[in-house]
């Protein structure tokens, strides 16, 4: 039996709210899919499934409110069969139900649960009086009497209408974490953007309005190879009482830091971003801005971000040194591409640069090499036609 | 079209990327960035729903001489009239 449990969708979630479940009871689960609409602080987040199975029951209701790690459902693996249930007239030994009925461990007639189905009866809420517990037809037909329509809508609408002040709560908790736990430094770097800029302007002008680049895409490729080679700042901070310590991710994934237009932000992943091309990348950027903002997220890019790109060019800002996600170990911020004078050789130049900064946890690394990853960082932006790749 | 007619395609473009601007408020001599808040991507996708309306192409060498509410009308103007 696999027990599907909620997610941390992020460091800084505690708790979520059902809105919505996708699948039945006897649906089949495929790796990936969403089974189930939760609202966290942030967003309404589509919940994806990362075992197989057949779903045997529905624990949490809608509207429930229920904390990390509840388990919300119960699944069948493949071949496994539903315990102990028990058909009408069967011979189990009479245990009480109270006495024996075992959480996560249901057991319902197969007269009943079809019965259940026609009638759109939720077992989860039913108490069974078989023998251990099980759930028998005449219980389904005596819930299936008193079913009444409930309108869920109202106590959760009521929960987003202050999804804004639980969104500040929410950062507000996982940055004080962030600055109390994880000892900062900062490296910054001016990077010439002039062939960067000069090969995105050749390749926009080959492509449709509706498939050119923007320069974020470019910094986020660049992002994604550099770590390649500072795998020390791409993974997870571990807790734990002796056995602290950093676990490096071998999949780099980044978080965006993407500002929300009623205040706030929130920091999805591009998945697997260092083997994806520049117009996929761009493509996955769109979707995922569209998203964000639109409440639409999945559960996996919400908590599975390595490292977070942050970039406040956009605001006009020249440098941004930012609050590292905990349990992440980095931070890479992106200011405002821009010209300003630069000296080459002994000659004064006016070229478009932008200043790379790196927010990094000194308990994983160090200024030597944090300063070395942005230096990668500007050699490969130099090459921008090897980041197409 | 008449500048009118372009400028309310553009405002109705405007707010379905940004909902909270006041299009009353808006000064068509002023940099729009300067007055509402778009990122490059909003900017982009503001661009790319003008050329999908008004099915004219704004080639990227272009963008920046689409800094106010009134450059942007002049131009689509001009490339409307060119069509």
């Amino acid at each position: 039996m696999i027990e599907f449990k909620l997610p941390a969708l992020g460091s800084d979630m505690d708790e979520g709210t059902l809105l919505e479940w996708k699948v039945g009871v006897g649906d089949t689960v495929k790796k990936g899919q969403v089974v189930a609409i939760v609202d966290t602080s942030k967003a309404a987040v589509d919940i994806e499934s990362w075992q197989e199975g057949r779903v045997h029951q529905l624990i949490a209701g809608i509207g429930q409110t229920m904390s990390v790690g509840t388990v919300m459902a119960l699944l069948l693996e493949a071949g496994e069969t539903a315990p102990a249930e028990v058909g009408a007239g069967g011979t189990a030994p009479a245990i009480p139900a109270a006495a024996s009925a075992v959480p996560g461990r249901r057991m319902v007639s197969p007269a009943a649960r079809k019965h259940a189905e026609e009638k759109g009866v939720d077992l989860a809420n039913i108490t069974g009086t078989g023998p251990r517990g099980a759930v028998t037809l005449q219980d389904v037909e005596a819930a299936a009497a008193t079913l009444q329509p409930t309108p869920q809508a109202a106590p959760v609408a009521t929960k987003i209408t202050d999804r804004a002040a639980d969104m500040r709560k929410t950062i507000a908790a996982a940055m004080s974490r962030s600055k109390r736990e994880i000892p900062h430094y900062y490296v910054a770097e001016d990077i010439p953007l002039a062939a960067a800029l000069s090969w995105l302007q050749a390749t926009n002008a080959q492509r449709p309005m509706n498939e050119r680049l923007l320069p974020a895409v470019l910094l986020l490729k660049a992002v994604a190879i550099a770590l390649k080679r500072y795998p020390e700042l791409n993974g997870y901070w571990r807790q734990g009482n002796g056995n602290a310590g950093f676990v490096p991710s071998v999949a780099i994934h980044l978080g965006v830091a993407i500002s929300l237009r009623q205040g706030g932000l929130i920091a999805p992943a591009l998945l697997d971003a260092d083997s994806k091309s520049l117009t996929l990348l761009m493509q996955e950027l769109t979707d995922l801005v569209k998203r964000t903002r639109a409440g639409s997220l999945k559960s996996s890019e919400m908590n599975e971000a390595t490292i977070t790109v942050t970039n406040l060019g956009d605001q006009g800002s020249q440098v941004v040194f930012g609050v590292i996600t905990p349990p992440q170990v980095a931070l890479v911020g992106f200011g405002r591409i821009a010209e300003r004078p630069w000296a080459e050789n002994g000659e004064l130049k006016v070229l478009p640069l932008v200043t790379a900064s790196l927010s990094a946890d000194h308990r994983v690394s160090d200024g030597h090499r944090g300063a070395l990853f942005l230096r990668e960082l500007n050699d490969l932006l130099q090459h921008p036609e090897d980041l197409e790749k | 079209m008449t500048d009118a007619e372009i400028r309310t395609v553009a405002l109705a473009t405007l707010l379905s990327i940004a909902p909270e601007v006041e299009a009353d408020e808006l000064r068509g001599d002023r940099p729009l960035r300067n007055q509402v808040d778009l990122d490059s991507m909003d900017w982009l996708n503001f661009l790319l729903g003008l050329h999908e309306k008004l099915k004219v192409d704004i080639p990227e060498a272009d963008y920046s001489r689409l800094i106010t509410l009134d450059d942007v009308v002049a131009y689509l103007q001009k490339k409307l009239g060119a069509a």
